[in-house]
């Protein structure tokens, strides 16, 4: 007790100035929590099948109509009977990032390979389907954190080969590839994501010969993947940066090639740094991944906005809940990435002071 | 390689081409100057039906730079509140900051801008029950409304001087600035520009009058009118904006300030200067060197991220140029084509003029 009193003497209450802070502080949490919790709790329906109960408690929060949507707020319209399917790439993407980011194995690296190669063709045959006996199911029927998930993993195994060499190039000694790398970098990094979409939509289907045009999620992936390598890009050549001219010379002076020597000895290094930028950009890109509803994809957020307008469920609370619930899943994520790469920043911050 | 390259882009043209003439989609920039058919809610200048798809573009350029400039203005005090609260010595203050932070970075921009559109929407009363505050400022379900003015005869004259005025003092106290760093002495130009201004003003005021009349709101059948109203999409897009972009701020802040080295603290201590002398003008200039860079690129985010206004039909640049008109003209290729090049021409001048920053303060090492 005493030490409590000692701590908020110190931490709190130090002058007038901090002292009247506090209590500022203080109303504001004290705000906040009884306007949270009598939304989403004490004035909550929690039970129910329609919308009876919802439009009841006018003051607080729909949980019914999440509980009730869940299944399509994660598979979207994913055959019932093929869910498992999702549920086998789900565990084992979560099996194969656990073990990467735990990180006391000893084939990390061949680990993290095979996560970026063998796991999205795997995905790809178990989802879609058409071989090896299991049906076919076609993308407009992929829905919810399903397509979210695909969206994002896809961004992120195109954007990192494609940003390394981006970045390559753009410190190129052949102009005419440093110049090609510098165009794309600059244009993709310098349109809003949603027109690029929107480009994606309209005008891809115009650049292709007629008969060859294929699907809106796929149209999708290519424009977000392609921005994301822009991004990824220049997080990379910051990583490239840093890296000391010696071991550049070091690499050329025991007769490597080009390749080798980035292969061997730059890269390894320049992405080990890079970590924290290019878990900044995963949690950009997977944040940007909700852009799609707007035209026309059901990700998690364009699913649980197009359940918005299911007549069993239209009441004032419904959208509220939905947005909040929605939130709530992506914040868990984007702070679980950060969390990540918090931890990875502070471990080589350590080992540089080590030096 | 590089023929491939060209062979590439030689084949996409090549296709686009056949693909437009089978579609009977007409090409080139001559729609632009054709009747646009509709009318949008919010606009900054003259527009209705029968304005060209030139001035639409133009309208929602301006929308765009209205909600990004607020935007801009709001983001930066918010966003160096909480960072500068980060590092307060109150405990309770810099946990409420670091929430704050990890909140709204960890959000979604598009549900966060959703979220406060339905509460706007949905929670907000019918214009008869609006909020009000002292019966000038009302809030409801149809938008913000304040209360503004309109000019009399003279009034837009006396604005434009006044602009004038405004823009002059920059160049009086940066003259005032060099006097005092060449010579040592305080010379009083900005205070003797101001005093001088606030007469001429004074004097015309009580010659000609208030050239100015307040424009109040007024509940009117079933809305409100006059005053400045904000529509809800508005006024969704530029909290949400600000409050997502002022914790990536936030963060710029905390770093910037960290970067200072303690001695300057601690100098700035030795000296006795008090607390709010010594972060004014010993360890934000300094810190200023660090937050500018990433600072201009959350500025341009900003105004690329105000695109999003699409989801909730704001007219801005992209929603009512590369969504409506697009639909209409069909005319997807030069459409796509305007709407970024305006993004990209932003973000190359913002680019340029960081690097030219960069230049001007970077540390002349020895």
């Amino acid at each position: 007790m005493q030490q409590i009193i000692k701590w908020s003497r110190k931490n709190l209450f130090a002058t007038r100035m901090n002292t009247l802070l506090s209590l500022v502080s203080l109303w504001l949490i004290y705000v906040t929590i009884d306007g949270v919790a009598s939304w989403a709790f004490i004035n909550a329906s929690f039970l129910g099948a329609d919308k009876a109960s919802c439009i009841a408690n006018p003051h607080g929060a729909c949980w019914p109509f999440v509980t009730a949507k869940l299944n399509q707020f994660i598979y979207g319209n994913y055959p019932a009977g093929e869910q498992w399917r999702v549920n086998i790439v789900f565990a084992l993407g979560a099996l194969g990032l656990g073990l990467l980011m735990t990180g006391c194995i000893s084939f990390k690296k061949q680990l993290a390979v095979l996560m970026l190669t063998a796991y999205p063709v795997l995905t790809f045959i178990l989802l879609s389907g058409g071989l090896l006996g299991l049906s076919y199911v076609e993308t407009n029927q992929w829905g919810g954190l399903l397509v979210t998930l695909v969206i994002a993993v896809t961004g992120i195994v195109v954007s990192l080969p494609l940003g390394i060499l981006l970045a390559l190039g753009r410190r190129s000694e052949l102009p005419i590839i440093r110049m090609m790398s510098v165009v794309f970098i600059e244009f993709w990094r310098g349109v809003p994501l949603i027109t690029v979409l929107f480009m994606a939509s309209v005008m891809l289907p115009l650049f292709l010969p007629e008969g060859m045009n294929f699907d809106a999620l796929l149209r999708c992936l290519i424009g977000v993947s392609l921005l994301a390598s822009a991004y990824m890009a220049e997080v990379i050549r910051g990583g490239l940066q840093a890296i000391p001219k010696g071991q550049y010379e070091a690499g050329k002076s025991i007769g490597l090639s080009y390749w080798k020597s980035m292969r061997l000895i730059i890269l390894p290094q320049a992405l080990v740094i890079s970590i924290p930028g290019i878990v900044n950009t995963f949690i950009g890109l997977f944040k940007d991944t909700t852009l799609v509803m707007i035209v026309g994809i059901f990700d998690l957020l364009g699913i649980i906005s197009f359940h918005f307008t299911d007549p069993n469920w239209t009441s004032p609370q419904v959208p509220i809940t939905g947005f909040v619930f929605a939130g709530l899943v992506f914040w868990v994520f984007c702070f679980a990435m950060s969390y990540y790469s918090k931890s990875v920043e502070r471990r080589f911050s350590v080992t540089g002071e080590n030096k | 390689m590089v023929s491939a390259f060209i062979g590439l882009v030689w084949w996409l043209i090549d296709n686009t081409v056949a693909n437009l003439a089978r579609q009977n989609v007409a090409t080139g920039f001559g729609f632009l100057d054709n009747n646009t058919g509709f009318d949008i809610n919010q606009k900054l200048i003259a527009y209705d039906e029968t304005s060209s798809y030139l001035r639409l573009l133009l309208v929602g350029l301006l929308n765009t730079a209205i909600v990004s400039v607020l935007g801009i203005l709001l983001a930066t005090v918010i966003g160096f509140m909480v960072g500068l609260a980060r590092l307060s010595d109150n405990w309770l203050v810099s946990k409420l900051a670091f929430i704050y932070v990890e909140i709204f970075r960890n959000l979604p921009l598009l549900i966060q801008i959703l979220f406060w559109y339905v509460l706007l929407i949905e929670l907000l009363p019918h214009p008869k029950k609006s909020f009000s505050l002292w019966e000038v400022f009302f809030l409801n379900n149809r938008g913000l409304y304040l209360p503004w003015f309109t000019t009399l005869p003279g009034g837009g004259y006396l604005l434009w001087v006044l602009g004038l005025f405004g823009a002059g003092w920059f160049y009086v106290a940066h003259k005032a600035r060099k006097m005092r760093e060449l010579t040592g002495h305080n010379k009083a130009y900005a205070r003797n520009y101001i005093l001088i201004g606030v007469i001429c003003l004074g004097g015309y005021l009580s010659l000609w009058g208030v050239p100015f009349e307040a424009d109040l709101p007024a509940l009117k059948g079933f809305n409100f009118r006059g005053g400045l109203s904000f529509t809800p999409e508005f006024v969704a897009l530029l909290v949400a904006l600000s409050l997502y972009t002022a914790s990536f701020i936030a963060e710029i802040v905390r770093a910037g300030v960290l970067s200072v080295s303690k001695g300057q603290f601690e100098a700035a201590k030795a000296l006795g200067l008090p607390t709010s002398v010594s972060m004014n003008k010993v360890i934000i200039p300094q810190a200023m060197r660090v937050i500018i860079p990433p600072l201009t690129s959350q500025y341009l985010n900003l105004t690329k991220n105000s695109s999003l206004a699409a989801a909730i039909a704001y007219p801005e640049l992209v929603s009512v140029f590369a969504g409506t008109a697009l639909n209409q003209t069909g005319q997807a290729v030069e459409i796509i084509f305007i709407t970024m090049s305006i993004y990209l021409f932003l973000s190359l001048l913002t680019s340029f003029l960081m690097n030219t920053y960069n230049a001007r303060v970077a540390l002349v090492e020895k």
